[in-house]
């Protein structure tokens, strides 16, 4: 198929008149709690348009292969891997990011937590880490640092910032 | 990616109609049903898999763990893998199922991935997900560069001359040794599928991979009632501790009635072109006293047909050494 990919298409400020807009099919997303009426490709990701449509770019994109974890994001509260997740699927369901876990003057627990533990380096994979870790607060997980990093190991640190990712967690479930 | 139609089908029965209109349900289908998209949207994105129509199914009402009338089962096509996995009479009756679930893959993604994608996840092996390389099982005909090339993490057992990819699942290896049945819904009505009869050989086909035909929707899967007693363990080793696909797994379903073995279920992961049940094992150790020499014996007889490539020679004794050890947790536990 000769069509390739234009990220603008979908976008609320973008051009009308694309090439690719034939193509192009309505829909309406909740995010963080916010209705989103967009055009998008078909082929979008939730991944891609959560950062280039509403241009929330806290979600990272990583591997793009669901290999990383670092586009992990909530959906219905259960994380799941927003690269390997198509967005015209997703229709009606409560789409939550890292900007809708918490606010710089309201963090969530996990966010102070990874603060206070100093749970990272570059920063890359830190989204998806925390919101991984938000989400496994609900999940069934044995109380040992051991059941943390295998319930934690599809999200991949290139700096290895693990052990004070663990660290944090284990404060924030200790706290709990 | 190649662009296609993304469809929201009415009910079950416009899906089959809609797929059934696929040249193959295999690879090179133009119809696809979309779970999870765990493996479906990798592939679409390596341009491995090019539907031009995607069947959205997640809304159907599949997402179901039911009891049966007699005892067993009832798994909807549509339940995520790590719901699965937790639910509470699978923890209690089906545990090797439970640990085999909870070996694979991360958190994230087995809270997308479904039990009817499972059963038809694709092979790992680099050759297929590349398409600038020639795969017999992606574009027939062009050969197989593993056979040749890259074969560490490839299969020893079930190979041809044309295809010697793994079988990547843990959950299908479970439920080979759980006697799982298939519930399929088609153009021509309902039809059940034991799992041992699901996934095919590559032979000279390795784009055909299970029997699966255009507009054959997975509705279910059933499990029969427990074996009462028996002892239920799942075994996977990988080079990571975790996040990693298996170099040999076992899944063990045994009873011991006080020497003897009494119940027997024996299934490799990582080894097979399918998911491995080993009647050849679970024969050795039938009647047989459960100790040492027996569960070797029957390491012996279930990888005795294996048939090493170039760098994965190490897997025979790998995965005889973990089904005994899986053997001996079993009857210790």
């Amino acid at each position: 198929m000769a069509t390739t990919f234009d990220p603008t298409v979908g976008s609320t400020t973008g051009r009308a008149e694309n090439s690719a807009d034939a193509i192009a099919v309505p829909i309406t997303l909740r995010i963080n709690g916010k209705e989103h009426s967009l055009r998008i490709d078909p082929r979008t990701t939730l991944l891609d348009c959560i950062r280039e449509t509403v241009e929330l770019t806290g979600t990272k994109k990583g591997c793009d292969h669901g290999q990383c974890g670092a586009c992990t994001i909530h959906v219905d509260g259960r994380r799941v891997l927003s690269c390997l997740s198509l967005a015209l699927a997703h229709e009606g369901k409560e789409i939550t990011t890292l900007e809708g876990l918490g606010t710089p003057e309201a963090m969530h627990p996990m966010q102070a937590a990874f603060l206070a533990c100093d749970a990272y380096q570059c920063g890359y994979c830190t989204s998806g880490q925390i919101m991984s870790a938000a989400a496994l607060l609900n999940e069934p997980c044995g109380p040992d640092d051991a059941a943390v990093k295998e319930l934690m190991s599809g999200n991949i640190c290139r700096c290895g910032a693990y052990a004070n990712i663990v660290a944090a967690i284990q404060q924030v479930r200790q706290r709990a | 990616m190649h662009t296609f139609e993304f469809i929201r089908p009415a009910d079950p029965a416009a899906a089959i109609n809609t797929a059934a209109q696929s040249k193959t349900a295999q690879q090179g289908a133009d119809v696809r049903f979309l779970g999870g998209g765990t493996t479906l949207l990798d592939l679409m994105k390596l341009n491995v898999e090019t539907p031009t129509r995607v069947l959205d199914i997640n809304p159907f009402p599949l997402d179901k763990i039911e009891d049966t009338s007699e005892g067993g089962l009832k798994i909807g096509a549509t339940v995520r893998n790590s719901d699965l996995a937790n639910h509470a009479r699978v923890l209690r009756d089906y545990a090797v199922l439970s640990q085999a679930i909870l070996s694979g893959a991360s958190g994230q993604i087995r809270n997308m991935a479904t039990t009817a994608g499972n059963l038809v996840q694709r092979t790992r092996c680099v050759y297929f997900r590349d398409t600038a390389m020639p795969c017999n099982k992606r574009e027939p005909g062009t050969g197989c560069p593993a056979i040749t090339g890259s074969n560490r993490t490839l299969a020893i057992l079930g190979t041809s001359n044309h295809c010697i990819a793994t079988n990547p699942s843990d959950m299908c290896v479970a439920m080979a040794a759980l006697d799982a049945v298939i519930h399929v819904e088609g153009p021509k009505g309902t039809r059940t599928i034991p799992i041992g009869d699901f996934h095919l050989l590559p032979g000279d086909t390795p784009d055909r991979e299970t029997v699966l035909e255009p507009g054959d929707l997975i509705t279910h899967v059933t499990l029969p009632p427990p074996i009462a007693g028996s002892k239920q363990v799942y075994l996977k080793l990988r080079d990571r501790a975790s996040y990693e696909f298996a170099l040999a797994s076992a899944a063990v379903v045994m009873k011991v009635d006080g020497r003897n073995v009494s119940y027997i279920r024996i299934a490799l992961g990582g080894v097979g072109t399918k998911p491995w049940r080993s009647p050849e094992a679970e024969a050795v150790l039938a009647g047989k006293p459960a100790n040492a020499e027996n569960f070797r014996q029957a390491a012996e007889a279930a990888l005795r047909d294996a048939k090493p490539q170039s760098e994965n020679k190490f897997k025979i004794e790998l995965a005889k050494r973990c089904l005994v050890h899986t053997l001996q947790t079993a009857a210790n536990g």
